[in-house]
């Protein structure tokens, strides 16, 4: 008997044994499954892993499919940029957060917009009412922008921001701030969120339709390919088709479909996928099935690393790279003992460790009821940077490989994401499945399913449907001062009458005219801008010669 | 025949967060009751004509964008200027205690926050309708 045939007997009595006292002794459990409900063996052993090619599909860290991560010493040559997402009231009260994030040892920006900046309304529309610098920062044209980045070295931070619909008018502001601190575009860094599609899914800030939303964003590829080489020029996002209920195979699965959508787009615009690829990058969750977690990033790097080399040819190996942005599971956090979340948190951010992410931010414990404090993002930070320089778990890449549960669960994420970039292909692409309303669907399933198991107790949520205490309303929470939207409103009129209103009427013309036909939309955008246009102007032009986009509501 | 309880499941405001506002819209419908979901960025003008519109007995609101101090009270105003105070309205989301005592004074019958089992939400309603 060779050694396989021997543990594959030692196995099956194994089994047998453990059978039979289970008949007295059960396992608390008739079936284990996964956070996503992806079915867990008793056991694991090599058997589990033994017909798979190492090197094909495990390979080497640095090299092809990058299952092991996209650097070649990862964490050993530098740590994961630890970029925590904060904005709220006024550009002024944000850029002083910033400066402290900075100052407590933090490696980037993130912006974090309110809703009438994200979906491109000025302050003063009648539908920012109430929601004027509550979410994020309110931004209403470059002299907001200016105050942001105050103080702020363009060409020592990166910057990501999450913003989509407006995203070349944000980039074109931040274009414009360097410019005025003397750092020119191509020394730039950072990331604009820049994916409409999960937005019409998940995230609900859209404006256009998809036809001239997927333009504007193959435009942007076009324009920084040129002009802003080391920007990121979309983040493809899972996150929050996860925060909206879907499993970690839906997540990974519906992405990279989205991902396909755009690649499909930016060719057909004429664009060489050598080009753009290697700036694509993405955004994933991080729940608290630890080792689930580690797999899906794992089988999400594999996974693109094949699409981009065997779909559509790229030839450079940038192109392969799935680099990724982590956030910690903001759906996860209780607002039930929210001290617990500290250590949600950690959980979930060793797995974005341990699953090879670019950058994380970890979440505070009061986000289930407010913005964050300072003192609670200060224990989200302090989080990351224990991880990295106390834990160990940073000293060489991918720890977790060859494990035989890993490896299989990776194999399986694997399995059911491509069943489902077939099964939308079959549909006509990401696109078209969104415009039937089929990935929507799936991922309300997944979300209804959920709460069904919490609510029947087959899913434990400690201090939500068990351990709990009787508690007093939490205290300190951040509060944003309603007086921001009325300054806000202000600050705006300030603007219109003091700027060269001529200059932004011609502009803002130019912009329209540029619509119309299928010139790149950033050279005008980035006109418009340095006149002070604001950008609910710019988007309001862009609103009459696209349309907006009317979603079709189910449940 | 009884008249099966008719709610407007609706997202005031310009957050795209309807996670929960979909569990709860379901969960209302498994549990006999006719839903109508809104979609998301409904102004309380919006609100208040598809409850008047679909003759509902209950409006339930959500809102995760921090705009619910002034965005709930105006659905209540709106629906006593229209003769239609006795819809029950409630909300849900991330809302602090801190404001629930002003919501309530302006007739929110009732706010739920997060992790509220969808059950806790159909016994209230079938509790508390004001509409015979």
């Amino acid at each position: 008997m060779n050694e396989s045939d021997r543990l594959g007997k030692a196995v099956q009595d194994w089994d047998a044994k453990v059978e039979k006292s289970n008949a007295k002794f059960p396992e608390r459990k008739a079936r284990f499954v996964t956070g996503s409900n992806v079915t867990v063996n008793r056991l694991y052993t090599p058997l589990d892993i033994e017909s798979q090619d190492h090197l094909e599909k495990v390979g080497l860290p640095g090299e092809f499919p990058y299952t092991r991560g996209v650097q070649s010493t990862m964490f050993r040559g530098r740590f994961w940029t630890m970029r925590q997402y904060a904005g709220f009231a006024s550009a002024e009260e944000s850029n002083a957060r910033y400066k402290f994030l900075l100052a407590q040892g933090q490696t980037g920006l993130s912006v974090a917009f309110d809703l009438p900046t994200q979906i491109g309304y000025d302050s003063d529309h009648p539908l920012a009412a109430g929601e004027v610098g509550k979410v994020g920062v309110a931004i209403d044209s470059l002299a907001d922008m200016e105050i942001l980045f105050d103080g702020i070295p363009l060409d020592k931070v990166s910057t990501s921001m999450t913003i989509n619909a407006p995203a070349s008018v944000l980039l074109a502001m931040y274009i414009a701030v360097a410019e005025k601190q003397g750092v020119s575009a191509d020394k730039l860094n950072g990331t604009i969120q820049n994916d409409i599609l999960k937005e019409y899914v998940a995230r609900g800030t859209y404006i256009y339709p998809p036809t001239p939303s997927m333009r504007l964003i193959t435009d942007i590829f076009a324009f920084c390919a040129k002009e802003v080489q080391n920007w990121n020029t979309i983040s493809i996002s899972g996150y929050h088709i996860r925060e909206a209920g879907s499993t970690a195979i839906q997540e990974v699965a519906f992405t990279l479909a989205d991902g396909i959508a755009y690649v499909d787009a930016a060719i057909k615009a004429g664009l060489d996928v050598d080009e753009f690829a290697p700036r694509l990058s993405f955004f994933f969750n991080a729940h608290n099935d630890l080792f689930e977690e580690v797999a899906k990033f794992r089988a999400a790097r594999r996974v693109w690393a094949h699409i981009m080399k065997d779909r559509f040819g790229a030839k450079n190996p940038k192109s392969w790279m799935l680099r990724f942005h982590t956030q910690t599971g903001g759906s996860t956090l209780t607002a039930q003992q929210p001290e617990n979340n500290v250590v949600r948190v950690t959980i979930q951010a060793l797995a974005a460790v341990l699953g090879g992410t670019q950058s994380l931010h970890t979440n505070s414990k009061d986000e289930a009821l407010a913005l964050p404090t300072e003192a609670s993002v200060r224990i989200a930070l302090r989080t990351q940077q224990i991880l990295a320089n106390e834990s160990g778990v940073a000293e060489t890449p991918d720890p977790l490989a060859g494990s035989y549960y890993v490896e299989s669960l990776t194999n399986s994420i694997e399995e059911g994401v491509l069943a489902y970039i077939r099964r939308i292909d079959d549909l006509g692409g990401a696109v078209k499945a969104i415009e039937q309303g089929y990935i929507q669907q799936e991922i309300q399933d997944s979300a209804y399913a959920w709460q069904m198991d919490v609510e029947k107790n087959e899913r434990i949520v400690v201090g939500l449907n068990k351990f709990q205490v009787k508690e007093d309303p939490p205290k300190g929470l951040l509060r944003v001062d309603p007086a921001v939207g009325e300054k806000q409103v202000e600050k705006i009129g300030a603007l219109r009458a003091k700027r060269d209103g001529a200059a932004t009427k011609a502009a803002l013309e130019a912009l329209k005219a540029a619509a119309m036909g299928t010139d790149n939309l950033m050279p005008p955008i980035l006109a418009a801008v340095k006149t002070y246009a604001t950008l609910g102007e710019i988007c309001d032009v862009l609103r009459g010669v696209f349309g907006e986009y009317r979603p079709s509501v189910m449940f | 025949m009884e008249r099966r309880i008719r709610v407007i499941v609706a997202k005031p405001g310009l957050d795209g967060h309807d996670r929960g506002a979909k569990v709860i819209a379901r969960a209302l419908r498994d549990a006999g009751m006719e839903v109508i979901y809104t979609g998301l960025r409904q102004t309380p003008e919006q609100i208040v004509q598809a409850a008047i519109q679909e003759d509902a007995d209950v409006v339930a609101l959500s809102i995760l964008s921090g705009a619910h101090n002034h965005l709930f009270p105006r659905v209540v105003e709106l629906l006593r200027e229209k003769g239609a105070g006795d819809i029950l309205v409630f909300g849900g989301g991330v809302i602090p205690e801190e404001d629930i005592p002003y919501l309530k004074s302006k007739g929110i019958a009732e706010i739920f926050g997060p992790g509220t089992p969808t059950t806790t939400t159909v016994d209230f309603i079938k509790t508390h309708l004001k509409r015979e």
